[in-house]
């Protein structure tokens, strides 16, 4: 898989900032106060055992959750609190934890749905040929009720639809959960083919080892906390990783 | 022979009625979880409109028009006045606040023009009958079919094809994630009571043209039934709503056509006593919705 191009990530700037976010449910402190950035053209990963916040955080960057302090600036703009229904036209969405597809519509609708905020009808073309061509299957079952595709085309399906906005960061929450190793695989290799397409991405993952493999740098969260960063390299060889899953909370 | 035919067009009438309805009930609580007691209102609403063109000479089509677009009206406006602001409440309070609004509604009809039922002036073509193939068949029943058929070839098509009816579906199923896609609530609710409001608006029309009165209550009975039917075909599903409406005209219609004389006193039991045998049977409806508050076996 391609290798990290630090002098690149040095000059790249900033696509998102977040600083000291704080998310709480009434007494649950899922994130206690995280500062990250994100650039332009980057990989990043985030991660942590479970309930260490990584999903809270990304939620929190589209709206579906509200920040209880912290501010975050996307592409120049201040998004704290946007509402998701207007971030994903600034160009950023989320490809939800546990794919969450709707199953009762056909795959073609779950990709047109996801193409709803997109007014220009050339750049909708554009979206469905891209998509398509990232995901033949998708085409060949695209008149099939979304709900009775196997669990690696559900993930296929919840990218393909992220990305018929034409994001230009795009945050995954989980990609390879629940898939069987072959279907891991083709996800990360989709993942290193986005990039070539311009995306920059965030990514949640529990496979830390694949995970590593296709980003760049990276973020490890215990229990609300960023406990280290670093680039690929430096988390392969942290304790903090296996002190941040094995400590857990 | 040719009762039962008569029957089962007088049947196929008041299920497409219910039918309507309940969707109507169906679009909003698909989308907010909510189930609006003050569709009826809605209804008894355009049945005023109706009321008061026919005083004035307008023209049926045009009154026709009218009545609809006020229920719709209306419906949007309930929306924003009182639902709005309960929209993540839970579901009692929501039942609540659409008691409060039916009840406000109520009264305001009861004051401002009668709390008595009030004769409504319907074009002569709808009490006249057209004989086909040797049956008798009234026209305001073949009004009601061809109506009924064609508001739900609309919706369907609306649903499954259109931008903005298949962004209601994929609210109903993930309203979180729908939103993500770009899709906006305050749009997608609004558009769910708008629709809710035509289907009433329709069903009002079909209704007073069956009886010819309006009065503040007109709304009630007829809802009730959807809300059965809605109940019946699965809370929620669309297609649920529009077999468990056909079904319960179809059982009301038979029960007092064929129930012998010295039963017809427990006509409704028996009728509501089979809708709980086949919830028996089918407890999350005919039709259920998919993933939704159904019950788990
Ligand atoms: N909707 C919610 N209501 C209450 N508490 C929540 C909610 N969502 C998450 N939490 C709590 O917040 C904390 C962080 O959860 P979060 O889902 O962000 O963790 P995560 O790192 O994504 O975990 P996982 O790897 O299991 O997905 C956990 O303690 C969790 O129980
Ligand atoms: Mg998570």
């Amino acid at each position: 898989m391609r290798p990290i191009r630090q002098e690149e990530i040095q000059v790249a700037s900033a696509l998102l900032t977040a600083t000291s976010l704080k998310v709480r449910y009434g007494a649950v402190e899922a994130v206690r106060g995280i500062d990250f950035e994100i650039r332009a053209g980057e990989i990043v990963a985030f991660l942590g055992a479970n309930g260490a916040g990584k999903s809270s955080t990304l939620n929190a960057l589209v709206g579906l959750v509200a920040l209880a302090s912290g501010k975050v600036v996307f592409d120049g703009h201040e998004i704290t609190n946007g509402k998701p229904e207007t971030l994903v036209s600034a160009g950023l969405t989320l490809s939800p934890e546990g794919r969450r597809i709707f199953p009762t519509l056909s795959v073609a609708d779950n990709l047109r749905m996801g193409a709803y905020s997109v007014v220009s009808k050339q750049k909708v073309a554009e979206a469905w040929e891209r998509v398509f061509e990232l995901f033949p299957i998708l085409y060949e079952r695209r008149n099939q009720l979304s709900g009775t595709l196997s669990g690696g085309q559900q993930q296929m399906l919840a990218v393909g639809r992220a990305l018929m906005s034409g994001p230009r960061l795009l945050l995954l929450d989980e990609p390879s959960l629940g898939l069987a190793p072959k279907i891991v695989e083709q996800i990360f290799e989709l993942i290193v083919r986005l990039r070539e397409h311009e995306v920059t991405m965030a990514i949640v993952e529990q496979n830390v080892a694949m995970c590593l493999e296709v980003a760049d740098r990276g973020y490890v969260m215990a229990s609300g906390r960023i406990v280290f960063q670093g680039n690929a390299s430096e988390l392969k060889s942290t304790t903090f990783l296996q002190d941040a899953y094995l400590g857990g909370n | 022979m040719d009762f039962f035919v008569q029957q089962t067009l007088n049947a196929i009438a008041l299920g497409g009625t219910y039918a309507l309805l309940a969707l109507g009930l169906a679009v909003v609580f698909s989308i907010m979880k909510l189930i609006n007691f003050a569709h009826g209102e809605l209804m008894t609403s355009a049945g005023y409109v109706l009321m008061y063109c026919g005083l004035h000479g307008v023209p049926f089509a045009l009154s026709v028009a009218l009545a609809i677009l006020t229920s719709t009206v209306l419906a949007v406006l309930m929306e924003r006045v009182a639902f709005r602001s309960v929209r993540n409440a839970s579901g009692a309070t929501m039942l609540i606040t659409s008691f409060a609004v039916a009840t406000v509604l109520q009264v305001l009809f009861q004051n401002l023009i009668s709390s008595r039922s009030q004769p409504v002036l319907l074009p002569n073509f709808l009490s006249e009958s057209v004989t086909v193939a040797g049956f008798v068949i009234g026209n305001n029943k073949i009004v009601a079919i061809v109506a009924t058929v064609v508001m739900l070839g609309f919706l369907d098509w609306f649903m499954k094809y259109q931008k903005h009816g298949i962004a209601m579906r994929a609210a109903a199923e993930d309203f979180a994630v729908a939103r993500l896609m770009g899709i906006r609530a305050n749009t997608v609710i609004a558009g769910a009571f708008a629709l809710s409001g035509l289907l009433a608006g329709v069903a009002a029309v079909l209704w007073v043209s069956q009886r010819a009165s309006v009065d503040p209550l007109m709304g009630f009975t007829p809802v009730l039934k959807a809300f059965i039917a809605a109940i019946l075909g699965g809370l929620g599903s669309l297609r649920g709503a529009v077999a468990g409406g056909f079904m319960l005209g179809f059982i009301e219609i038979y029960l007092a056509a064929f129930l012998p004389p010295d039963m017809q006193e427990f006509r409704d039991p028996i009728g509501l006593g089979i809708v709980v045998l086949l919830l028996l049977l089918r407890p999350n409806g005919l039709i259920p919705s998919p993933g939704l508050g159904a019950v788990k076996a």
